[in-house]
């Protein structure tokens, strides 16, 4: 068990470093570099201008050190000019002409600065992550065990009109990405002029306008049910729908197991057959595939926030994105590919744990 | 004039669709007649699921080839006083043209139902042929990675899971955007991912007919001139005769979108190749002295068709749903496509106010993939059957 584990996480960081050497290369591709020159020293630079002003600024190197040094394995780059004043990586990262010569780079912490938040890339990360958890621990909540209801009843008794129901809803929940039931349940729940809002408004059943809002960013300080159900359901329904079949298929398997029909041959009942001899065995496969599941739900993530302006990771990733921010969009990737392979991991050791018939000595 | 009501509105619609349900009553009609000599297509029929899912998807098939007829007005242009009319108003001077916004106007006075036409079409251009080239690609790679084994196999599959790690957003934002489009990396990687199929059906034909070199020499040399002329147009846009072009945007997008898929399919397929691998009819194959690749595209390919005709279709699905992505996020479309994920995009700033705009792309959209699920559903249900 130890040396899978062991030569599992070494994978993972040959992994790790191959995936991020990829997007060190893609996000310091020649002509970003120039639009970072043209946006950070004036957008009318000549050509000359703009390759002095990468030179200074240390993006003059062979792709392999910068990456390096933006690891944290190589020394940063450091320039003396004529009249003695020091530049370099970590002087600038660090404030001290001191740090010059140091390294400083993602394993020392630090993370860079962020062109478009102005301000520390970890500092940035950080805040936007803790959002983030917040909403990935309700969709979560929601999530986990509405498809495992769904999945368990509709495995139950297959080819039942539960089942075909359930299986339906299951399939039609998969067809739906997020950017479709969020832009329907805006339309439904969140708009003051059509969908059921000014219905129930006209009613008085509710206080507001609307029922639930469309706009998530007050959630930033205060979550209420009003601003944090769409966004959270929106990321759970297209996830549901995978993890509920994968939990019938599993169900169905389990309840032809011939332990099955010894305990109802006993007398035992349906519902004691169901809760206490095929649920626990028919929870494994659903297991491995909720975590697998998790970087799915990162592009839901990235999806639901940008649709509800909540500014989280997902959010932040886009932003940074769009406006060529280097250093934020590369600590984006390292988390989201970190967030990944973790969860891999976790997965393949719990499918170990759990299932009994797989040992690995 | 008055505005249409809704029942006005869905009898004029169900009049445009007229050309999609003439050929969906004879596609039915000659299905359900002949099915039970059409193999695995005909049994489709037997299935209620499986048939309301092809009627979907075959639904948006000729919506897509019927669109010229299909539409009221042209997808881009721009109707005076129409902006964010609802869904039946009533043009104001309608001279020539058809007299009402069906389904209403956007932000900027184009017509909804048009748009959402056309949008089918291009959506369909895209994702079977992005999902196809996908499954060659997965198919070349897997069934010799399957079948060898060995360090083949361990590089292949690290590889493969190399880019399933990569979150697929992420992996958009860095490949399609403007600024990859002017170097050489989406022209290298199309050339790479263009070149498998080829290969691909060059191997498939001539494993099998290699012993009858006439034949072999003629069906090759075929497919390689083909393949080349296909090629040269897609890959270095230098096709002479303007046959086979694709935009560096409609291509980075491809390759983007066949990038993401391909290793999912590798992964189907080096599965499906290790089990296969142990059945007696491969023994007696390679009993009998087939070579490894008449083995793997003539023994196991076959007999691995039913999950992998299931898996094209929920991939056919997925690819829209990552079309619809790229769309959403403006990436790598033109602002002006009617594409259903860049109109969601563009209908969502005012969808509190004014839903129709961003919604009936997002139902278009929503209804194909459904339909392409249910009938992944339906034939694997009767492939099972089997």
């Amino acid at each position: 068990m130890l040396l899978f584990l062991l030569r599992r996480i070494g994978l993972m960081l040959v992994t790790a470093l191959c995936l991020t050497f990829v997007v060190f290369a893609l996000t310091n591709m020649p002509a970003k570099l120039e639009t970072l020159a043209k946006t950070q020293a004036g957008s009318r630079m000549s050509d000359a201008e703009v390759a002095s002003w990468l030179d200074r600024n240390g993006y003059g190197e062979p792709l392999v050190m910068r990456y390096g040094e933006w690891l944290g394995v190589w020394p940063g780059w450091v320039r003396e000019d004529e009249d003695g004043t020091v530049t370099g990586r970590c002087v600038t990262l660090r404030d001290t002409p001191e740090a010059a010569g140091e390294r400083c780079g993602l394993l020392q912490g630090d993370w860079g600065f962020s062109t478009r938040f102005r301000a520390d890339v970890a500092d940035v990360i950080t805040a936007r992550l803790g959002a983030t958890g917040l909403l990935m621990m309700w969709v979560l909540i929601v999530m986990v065990p509405m498809a495992l209801i769904v999945g368990v009843l509709a495995g139950m008794r297959e080819g039942s009109r539960t089942d075909r129901t359930l299986s339906t809803f299951a399939i039609a929940s998969t067809a739906t990405p997020e950017y479709v039931s969020g832009v329907l349940f805006i339309a439904l729940l969140a708009s003051s002029t059509v969908g059921i809002s000014p219905i129930l408004a006209e009613w008085g059943w509710i206080d507001g306008r609307v029922l639930f809002q469309g706009n998530a960013r007050s959630a930033m300080d205060n979550i209420t049910l009003s601003n944090f159900t769409l966004p959270v359901l929106t990321i759970a329904l297209y996830g549901m729908g995978y993890v509920a079949r994968i939990t019938r298929a599993s169900m169905t398997e389990v309840m032809t197991q011939q332990y099955i029909r010894t305990a109802r041959l006993k007398g035992v009942s349906f519902s004691k057959i169901v809760l206490r001899h095929a649920l626990r065995n028919a929870l494994i496969a659903p297991f491995t595939v909720i975590m697998l599941q998790i970087p799915w739900l990162l592009n839901g993530v990235v999806i639901s926030e940008v649709l509800f302006s909540y500014p989280g990771f997902g959010w932040t990733l886009y932003e940074a994105a769009v406006n060529n921010d280097i250093e934020l969009l590369l600590a984006s990737s390292v988390v989201a590919v970190v967030v990944v392979l973790v969860t891999q991991l976790i997965s393949d050791i719990g499918y170990v744990y759990l299932n009994p018939r797989i040992r690995i000595s | 004039m008055d505005p249409l009501n809704w029942f006005e509105i869905l009898a004029r619609m169900a009049q445009q669709f007229l050309p999609v349900w003439v050929a969906l009553v004879v596609t039915y009609a000659l299905s359900i007649r002949f099915k039970r000599r059409l193999g695995l297509y005909g049994k489709l029929f037997d299935s209620t699921v499986g048939m309301i899912g092809f009627g979907i998807v075959m639904f948006w098939l000729f919506t897509a080839l019927f669109a010229d007829i299909v539409i009221t007005h042209d997808a881009l242009s721009q109707v005076s006083g129409m902006r964010n009319e609802p869904p039946g108003a009533a043009l104001r001077d309608p001279g020539d043209l058809y007299p009402y916004y069906l389904l209403g106007g956007d932000s900027l006075a184009r017509d909804v139902f048009s748009r959402m036409v056309m949008g089918a079409r291009e959506v369909l251009r895209i994702a079977p042929f992005a999902a196809m080239i996908s499954f060659m690609i997965g198919i070349t790679l897997g069934l010799p990675a399957g079948y060898f084994g060995g360090k083949l196999d361990t590089g292949l599959t690290f590889l493969a899971n190399l880019v399933l790690a990569f979150p697929v957003i992420l992996l958009f934002f860095l490949l399609v955007a403007p600024e990859i489009q002017e170097t050489i990396i989406p022209s290298v990687m199309a050339g790479v991912l263009f070149l498998v199929p080829i290969v691909f059906v060059t191997i498939l034909l001539n494993a099998r007919f290699f012993t009858q070199p006439a034949k072999r020499n003629l069906y090759v040399g075929g497919v390689l001139l083909v393949g080349v002329w296909a090629y040269t147009g897609l890959v270095f846009d230098a096709d002479p005769a303007g046959f086979w072009s694709m935009s560096p945007n409609l291509l980075n997008v491809f390759v983007a979108v066949v990038f993401v898929n391909a290793p999912t399919v590798f992964r189907i397929v080096r599965g499906i190749t290790l089990d296969i691998k142990t059945r007696d009819y491969v023994a007696a194959a390679q009993t009998r002295g087939e070579g490894p690749w008449y083995i793997m595209l003539w023994e196991i390919l076959p007999n691995a068709r039913g999950p992998l005709i299931v898996d094209f279709c929920l991939r056919i699905g997925y690819t829209t749903i990552l079309l619809g992505t790229l769309g959403f996020f403006g990436l790598g479309v033109s602002p002006e496509s009617p594409d259903w994920g860049s109109t969601i995009n563009a209908g969502r700033r005012l969808l509190t106010v004014y839903p129709h705009p961003a919604l009936v792309p997002a139902i278009a959209l929503m209804s194909l993939v459904l339909g392409l699920n249910l009938l992944a559903d339906g034939l694997r249900e009767e492939s099972l059957k089997d």
